[in-house]
């Protein structure tokens, strides 16, 4: 290629590291700034002069931030292996048989997609304070599953119509059950596609707000997010314990997106495209 | 392939006498028909009873006025007319529109401008910005309005950033200042929703023919040129996934707004989200807050018809 290629190549990269730098920046503000000694008042991006740990030890036992992260993996340990069933049953079959229906079925579902939690949220107060659900893990629990519900229905859905369908006949000849077909051929199958839905179901779980600052007004039963954006209310002014509250309640996210970042990025940018 | 009756056949030496009948009666095999909405049952009943009732709730609690405690008056269409009305429910949805400017127009500029620029070439090296652009969209939105609160205060890197090339003049508590409020908080989201439209328009590309490109080349077409006639119509897909994506999240936002200004100054950054929230369950007008909650929700739903309308009808 000629030099005028080479000159755009490097200024893609150029323009790449600037908006990377622009997205880097404000993680490294906040990180910075929960090094810093408690108490004191930090400017902008400030280099700590002592690597301070205390402020994390602060915020994870006074400020109550190891409950916050129990609660929220409480209601996730709930939610997501009950998304990740139902979705997979139900994506079974809208996916694989022809039931009468199945499209009208599926497009109800889908719909679903638009509801904001905006929309559920008032009457699901007054419904759930009626069963006893308010203040319970269960009640949001319970919400979040059918919140998620439409994309993962359309997720599994997609995937079992995706595996060949000369497969699950083949199975059928030789005699197997459909529960058969599904535990024996399809699952095993489907475990990329069900650990990215499974990803994506946890971060949702873990990063809601709205519906648990309604359902769980017992701020001692708060998840991570509820209790930071409680904590941001009571105590503004203590800069580095408040920045190592908010590091703790992204790390676990974050650890599961290095980790995982490849499934997680796929399912995101797929996920839109279904959505 | 075959049809349906004859894999049963096929299947009858194993099956139990009743399934036998099945294969003859064309009823009982149209009940058999119906088998599999026992797989999709309880995704149903969880997905109707805690979101598809609660949103036709929200439809039936529209129409009273009610405190939240004591019984509610029929008011008919009274709280739409209120929405109407009300200069703070306007502004509400007002603001909500505004940031659709920030969290979906000018994101996805953004993104298309990098995808112009970065469409030709294979690139080494994409990992690892694709990892750093997601990183907004996978941490929770009150970590990032928490965050952007400390950028945006008096000592943070925003007023930093400004003093240190001698602007002090322009610093001030950005989100405390009436005329400034609403673009800071709109900036947030085009931090958060820039990554995603970048990705989604860059993955887009690479299914682009790079012959395309040559053949533009050779036809003599600039950057701008090519980017209009090969780029741009095979982006028509992620264009309107982008669009729907943002929007939405314009208009839903709750998380940001909440954690920033909490709809300050005065009501310089209130959005339906907010009110629906502090109407419902601080000011006791629980039909009020869901006949906005609806307002929303026929808003988005809206929007997502005609951007898929739109797309589709051109392509």
């Amino acid at each position: 290629m000629n030099t005028a290629t080479r000159s755009e190549r490097w200024s893609g990269y150029a323009l790449l590291t600037v908006m990377a730098i622009a997205v880097v920046i404000p993680f490294l503000s906040v990180f910075l700034a929960s090094l810093q000694p408690a108490g004191t008042p930090v400017v902008g991006l400030t280099w700590p002069e002592r690597w301070s740990w205390d402020n994390y030890e602060q915020a994870w036992s006074v400020a109550g931030f190891s409950d916050l992260i129990r609660h929220s993996l409480t209601i996730a340990v709930g939610v997501v292996p009950a998304s990740l069933v139902l979705a997979a049953l139900a994506g079974y079959a809208l996916g694989t048989m022809r039931l009468p229906g199945g499209n009208a079925v599926a497009a109800f579902f889908i719909a679903g997609l638009t509801i904001p939690v905006e929309l559920i949220v008032v009457p699901l107060y007054f419904d759930l304070r009626g069963l006893g659900l308010t203040n319970s893990y269960l009640g949001v629990i319970l919400v979040e599953i059918a919140l998620f519900m439409p994309f993962s229905v359309f997720w599994m859905r997609t995937h079992f119509q995706s595996t060949p369908q000369s497969l699950v006949e083949a199975a059928r000849i030789d005699g197997a059950s459909s529960a058969t077909i599904l535990l024996r051929i399809l699952l095993p199958l489907a475990r990329p596609s069900l650990m990215t839905l499974g990803l994506l179901v946890f971060m949702w779980s873990w990063n809601q707000f709205l519906l648990v600052l309604v359902l769980i007004q017992d701020t001692t039963k708060h998840t991570a997010p509820a209790g930071l954006g409680f904590f941001v209310g009571q105590n503004s002014t203590d800069i580095p314990t408040l920045a190592a509250g908010t590091i703790i309640v992204m790390l676990p996210i974050l650890i599961l997106f290095v980790i995982f970042q490849r499934s997680f990025i796929a399912g995101l940018l797929q996920g839109a495209m279904k959505g | 392939m075959p049809s349906r009756p004859q894999v049963q056949q096929a299947t009858k030496a194993r099956v139990e006498p009743q399934d036998a009948a099945r294969v003859q009666s064309p009823g009982t095999r149209r009940r058999s028909a119906y088998r599999g909405y026992v797989y999709v049952l309880p995704a149903f009943a969880v997905y109707f009873c805690f979101a598809v009732l609660p949103a036709l709730h929200t439809a039936y609690l529209s129409l009273f006025e009610w405190d939240g405690v004591t019984l509610g008056d029929w008011v008919g269409l009274g709280n739409y007319q209120e929405i109407l009305q009300d200069p703070i429910l306007r502004r509400s949805v007002f603001n909500a529109l505004v940031l659709v400017v920030f969290f979906s127009f000018v994101p996805i500029v953004l993104g298309l401008a990098m995808t112009g620029l970065l469409a030709r070439y294979r690139r080494p090296g994409m990992g690892a910005y694709r990892f750093l652009f997601m990183l907004p969209q996978v941490v929770p939105l009150v970590a990032v309005g928490v965050t952007w609160r400390w950028l945006y205060g008096d000592d943070g890197l925003v007023n930093q950033a400004f003093r240190a090339v001698g602007l002090d003049g322009v610093t001030r508590a950005w989100l405390g200042d009436f005329g400034a409020a609403l673009i800071a908080v709109g900036l947030v989201g085009t931090w958060v929703l820039s990554g995603l439209c970048m990705m989604l328009f860059l993955s887009g590309v690479q299914k682009v023919d790079p012959s395309l490109y040559e053949a533009a080349r050779l036809d003599g077409a600039g950057p701008v040129r090519e980017f209009v006639s090969v780029t741009l119509p095979h982006l028509r897909g992620e264009l309107a996934v982008a669009m729907t994506v943002t929007t939405v999240a314009a208009l839903a936002s709750f998380d940001i707004v909440y954690v920033t200004t909490n709809g300050g100054p005065g009501e310089q950054t209130t959005v339906p989200g907010l009110l629906v929230y502090r109407l419902a369950f601080s000011e006791g007008k629980v039909g009020l807050a869901a006949a906005l909650a609806v307002v929303l929700g026929c808003l988005i739903l809206a929007i997502v018809y005609l951007i898929n309308r739109l797309s589709r009808s051109e392509s």
